[in-house]
């Protein structure tokens, strides 16, 4: 247990980041736009908006039983990056939709009224005019999201992470080394715990690292636009 | 009743709700080629209500309706089978407040041609200088097209609103109080661009500014509490009023 390094779990981590950000930020934008610039208030939107709620406060493991039921098993994904970052996406989009309804509504309605007067649709106002201008907004609440995401272990201990492979994952059906899971593995299943205490608290450093990486990355976008921002 | 041809819309009996507000009584009135028509009357009056109804920017707010015509080149825009969309690609708007979009200079005016589809860059370069000048605006940005327009005075904002509307080669121009959020300076830039742009463009101008619609306009019709009160040649308008309400307005003793 003390052999092999952690570079497959970082990798590892970062393909599922990526992934959950691929399926949760269209999925999120897209969701917010239908709920922010279309859906007409009522008990419909009540609605949407009390599930969006509760899906932010369900508990990471129910993700993960979730996605190991959904994923793993009835879509046949098997435990794979596929299969994590589906469950670790639908975990952070309503971190998405909540970023980015925020996001559109900062967008002056003056600028909506600009483009609709020139003779733009509704629809190519919001491709052009609102998505753009919300864009920075959108990316630094979910990439705070996504943050959250590559901490997680128990969303991607049933469905993508296994404790050990020399491979690098080649597809998006292999299953992956993660540091979460790694750092939980070191802890908990070590016989040798006075030789693996050391790799366990620099992968947590390691993990740790990554995450506020990621945090001042989406910082640094929020104060480079804030700045550009003067409407 | 047929428009004639130097009437390019007519409106007739146009009422108009916000709701259960009326805010527009049985408006009648044209709008003439080659010149511009001044709006004026108090703050609430419902000038901008019915600028807006010409080019069916009132259809964006919910629970408003219309009753009555307004006659655009021989045709009801009110009709069922009218796309509003079209409509505001044919009459151009510029609003009270700037309203630059957060992009270049150059996106900006480009803005409605690549909405008509123009995607050919000599075409799109072409349009944006040429709108760029007749809005009076192209010695002062011609070396800062891909400047963000939010770096732009609020005068210089103005002018590119107009030359963005301008791009879209519309047949009636709409402008809600341009200047009121102008300096003087950048205000009579404005009066001087209106006066030049009439001979292309039929202007339609609301101002709550009676030396403004005195300055630049060849009509003018008074709004009073959602009536167009009176209308007609602006200087007969504000030298021999023939309605009462017209007078005290003028006059000062009322708005
Ligand atoms: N979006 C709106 N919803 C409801 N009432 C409105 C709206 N816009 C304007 N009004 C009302 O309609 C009347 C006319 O307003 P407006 O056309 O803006 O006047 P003006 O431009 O002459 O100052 C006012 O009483 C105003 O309160
Ligand atoms: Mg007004």
């Amino acid at each position: 247990m003390t052999k092999g390094g952690i570079f497959p779990a970082i990798i590892g981590t970062f393909y599922l980041t990526i992934g959950s950000s691929l399926i949760a930020l269209p999925l999120g934008v897209a969701s917010a736009i239908y709920l922010s610039e279309y859906a007409r208030e009522g008990w419909l939107l009540r609605l949407i908006r009390l599930g969006i709620q509760n899906l932010a406060g369900v508990p990471s493991v129910v993700f993960g039983l979730y996605g190991l039921a959904l994923f793993v098993v009835f879509l046949g994904f098997g435990v794979s990056i596929l299969a994590g970052s589906l469950t670790l996406g639908f975990l952070i989009l309503p971190t998405v939709i909540g970023a980015s309804e925020e996001a559109f509504r900062q967008v002056p309605s003056t600028f909506r009224e600009a483009s609709l007067a020139l003779g733009a649709t509704k629809f190519q106002t919001i491709c052009r005019v609102v998505l753009p201008s919300a864009m920075p907004g959108v990316l630094t609440g979910s990439i705070l999201g996504i943050g959250r995401a590559a901490g997680e272990t128990a969303p991607i201990m049933f469905t993508a992470a296994t404790f050990y492979t020399k491979h690098l994952p080649t597809s998006p059906l292999d299953q992956v080394m993660a540091l979460p899971y790694h750092i939980y593995v070191l802890a908990t299943s070590g016989t040798h715990i006075d030789q693996t205490r050391p790799l366990q608290y620099g992968t947590v450093l390691v993990l740790i690292s990554l995450v506020l990486g990621i945090n001042i990355f989406a910082i640094i976008i929020r104060t480079r636009m804030r700045r550009k921002k003067t409407w | 009743m047929v428009a004639t041809s130097d009437i390019v819309i007519e409106v007739r009996d146009l009422d108009f709700y916000y709701g259960d507000m009326k805010a527009l009584r049985g408006v009648s009135l044209n709008i003439k080629r080659n010149q511009v028509t001044a709006l004026i009357g108090p703050s609430g009056c419902g000038k901008s209500t019915f600028l807006r109804l010409l080019n069916r920017m009132n259809d964006l707010i919910p629970g408003t309706r219309v009753e009555g015509q307004v006659v655009f080149e021989g045709k009801n825009l009110y009709d069922e089978d009218v796309n509003p969309v079209d409509i505001r690609r044919r009459i151009g708007m510029v609003f009270q407040k700037p309203n630059p979009f957060p992009k270049s200079i150059f996106n900006n005016v480009a803005y409605g041609p690549r909405l008509n589809g123009i995607k050919d860059k000599k075409r799109l370069d072409e349009l944006v200088v040429r709108s760029l000048k007749q809005a009076a605006i192209w010695e002062e940005v011609k070396n800062s097209l891909d400047k963000s327009a939010l770096s732009l005075s609020g005068g210089q904002q103005q002018r590119l609103c107009i030359a963005r509307a301008l791009a879209m080669a519309p047949e009636v121009l709409l402008m809600d109080e341009p200047t009121s959020a102008l300096d003087p300076i950048a205000t009579s830039r404005i009066e001087e661009l209106v006066e030049a742009l009439k001979k292309d463009y039929p202007v339609v101008i609301v101002t709550h500014n009676m030396q403004q619609a005195a300055r630049v306009s060849d009509d003018t019709a008074f709004f009073y509490m959602g009536e167009m009160v009176e209308m007609g040649n602006t200087e007969r308008l504000f030298t021999k009023p023939e309605k009462q309400q017209t007078e005290q307005y003028i006059t000062g003793r009322f708005g």
